[in-house]
């Protein structure tokens, strides 16, 4: 039988030769990442009712990224209680304050290809961009992933979107992910979203990652990139030897997909989502001229090194508008290291951003940066949910590093090519 | 396997809602290290200040499609379970939202017909059988019942106590 990556993972975590779209079965995870937010502080409580521990201390990856820094008792125990977890049950792979999870595992190359991962947080599907399927589950249900090591899915459809064609200088994977919102909606429960065709293969598989990780906002089970040469370079440039069947795990070549979106990379423009839904985007100068308080650098998705140097590239030798502010929140300390290396932190400064400390932030309005009432923000994260990022009726707008680098220097929602001559 | 499921019907006040109704309006991250209790009230807020004062136990919440969408915050379905509701159907659901709610034992159905429900409607829901009767309007739906694995979950009364059966030998796979 044909199977698409998706299902060849599925069947190897299940002991089966092969799956079909619908069959319920029960996969054995290969890693699970816990965060401070949805992990030890849910799960933990629930372990000593049930007096078990976790099933392999080895397959689990702890990252505190929600809550740091600590700014009141409430965080400050949190980050306590998911040290002493670390501890407790002798979890090595654990980073406190070092960056949000997702990109932490990217940094250290924990993903490999065909691997079945679990994360306790919905845009765990970013790990796809490793040929692996790594899907986000609630907290309850990662108590029974640490428990058992195991978790029932239902086997997904997978819908294929290729984009063919160069994208014009300021267009990148973020703008795919806004278009895509709009083009597929947010209803897409059941479907796995397989990201393929020469667009992609000649991306980082940072950007792979901003594909994957907005998977979630199509309301997708996961996203996935198969694994190509850029996948194997990647791992061994942080380290890691990639498995020996690495490139194996990849769609057969006349699998069933339930669907095929082709679209053109060349045709596409900076893209913008207004208030209050990713799905709500179009051609960023449908929105050009709106004022905004505040532009925000941050999230797993929008703060990554790559993100930090096309933010750099638009303030270079310009500063922040007068009546306007840019927070930046650098995804990891890596970032903050490597960036702070090669100048891309000194060009951000000297133009007037606001330097916020590694970590979710203002993201999820669990840290510093959020929005009061009626305050207009254009952010590089994922999501524009009402009150997502604080006040109910606060306007986020979203958009790419250059998007969002751009609306800083001019005070309002402007296109970012006009800033990259 | 586990004996056979034994699942009661609910029967409550239908609260209704739109299409993409998300979980950061149901627990919005602002109050995410309050008291669950105080979450609760707080669920729905920015759609219907009404629905958590108001709502009562074994009421219905009744959506369009994409009910739940976003993070994977079980907050979301905690809410939910903590004032009561007794089952919630919506014409499709966010993944990770629909298994949290059955993973706290509430039933939680696909209901194609959704948009024929008026708030106020008093409805009787039978999950096991997959069976939604509009008293006040005289009219009965057949939809898929739980499949037999989520049945399991949610007869338990969740994961929780789903597990604690498991981890005593009480039930199988
Ligand atoms: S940065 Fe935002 S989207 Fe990413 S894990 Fe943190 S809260 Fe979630």
């Amino acid at each position: 039988m044909k199977q698409t990556l998706t299902q060849k993972i599925l069947a190897r975590a299940s002991g089966q030769s092969a799956v079909t779209p619908g069959e319920i079965v029960t996969g054995q995870v290969d890693l699970c990442l816990l965060l401070d937010s949805g992990g030890p502080r849910r799960i933990w409580p629930r372990l000593k009712e049930l007096g078990v521990g976790v099933w392999d201390p080895d397959k689990i990856v702890l990252a505190s990224d929600h809550f740091t820094p600590a700014v009141d008792a409430e965080s400050a125990a949190i980050l306590k209680l998911t040290r002493d977890f670390a501890r407790e049950f002798g979890i090595r792979r654990f980073f406190d304050m070092q960056g949000i999870g997702h990109v932490v595992l990217a940094e250290q190359g924990f993903l490999q290809p065909g691997m079945f991962a679990c994360g306790g947080d919905s845009h765990s599907c970013m790990g796809g961009a490793f040929g692996c399927l790594m899907m986000g589950f609630g907290a309850i249900e990662m108590t029974g992933v640490a428990v058992t090591g195991e978790i029932w899915i239902q086997v997904p459809d997978t819908v294929r979107v290729n984009w063919t064609g160069e994208f014009s200088d300021g267009v990148v994977a973020k703008d795919v992910m806004l278009k895509l919102c709009r083009e597929l909606g947010s209803n897409n429960a059941s479907r796995v979203i397989e990201y393929g065709g020469e667009t992609v293969q000649a991306m980082s598989i940072a950007e792979r990652g901003v594909l994957c990780n907005m998977a979630a906002e199509l309301g997708a089970e996961t996203g996935v990139v198969e694994t190509d040469q850029a996948t194997l370079d990647h791992l061994r440039a942080v380290g890691e030897m990639p498995a020996p069947d690495a490139l194996d795990w990849r769609s057969d070549a006349d699998a069933a997909y339930a669907a095929v979106h082709d679209f053109d990379a060349t045709a596409l423009e900076p893209q913008v989502a207004a208030p209050h839904s990713p799905a709500n985007s179009g051609p960023v100068h449908d929105h050009a001229g709106i004022a905004i308080d505040q532009a925000y650098i941050g999230a797993c998705v929008g703060a990554k090194l790559e993100d930090l140097r096309m933010v750099a590239r638009v303030l270079d030798g310009r500063s922040v508008a007068a009546g306007t502010r840019l927070l930046v929140a650098p995804a990891s300390q890596q970032v903050i290291r490597a960036a702070s290396a090669d100048g891309t932190l000194q060009k951000i400064a000297a133009a007037g951003a606001y330097m916020l400390p590694t970590g979710c932030g203002a993201c999820a309005a669990l840290g510093a940066g959020i929005l009061a009432e009626d305050e207009v923000c254009i952010s590089s994260t994922n999501r524009n949910f009402k009150g997502r990022m604080g006040a109910n009726s606060a306007q986020v707008y979203l958009g790419s590093p250059y998007s969002v680098a751009a609306a800083a220097v001019a005070g309002r929602i402007t296109d970012p090519r006009e800033y990259l001559q | 396997m586990s004996g056979p499921a034994s699942l009661q019907s609910v029967t409550g006040t239908a609260w209704v809602f739109g299409d993409d109704i998300n979980t950061d309006v149901m627990a919005p991250g602002l109050y995410f290290k309050s008291p669950l209790a105080e979450l609760a009230q707080h669920c729905l807020e920015a759609v219907d200040p009404g629905f958590a004062p108001n709502v009562q136990a074994g009421d219905v919440v009744v959506a369009g499609d994409n009910f739940g969408i976003g993070s994977a915050r079980e907050q979301a379905a905690m809410a939910f379970q903590h004032l009561g509701v007794g089952a919630i159907l919506a014409r499709s659901f966010g993944r990770i939202f629909y298994r949290n709610a059955l993973n706290f034992g509430i039933p939680t159905l696909a209901f194609p017909q959704a948009g024929e429900i008026r708030a106020g409607d008093e409805l009787c829901v039978d999950p096991a059988a997959g069976r939604i009767d509009n008293v006040s309007a005289g009219r009965t739906y057949e939809v898929s019942g739980l499949p037999p694995h989520l049945l399991r979950i949610v007869s338990a009364g969740g994961l929780m106590p789903y597990l604690k059966q498991r981890l005593a030998g009480e039930a199988g796979q």
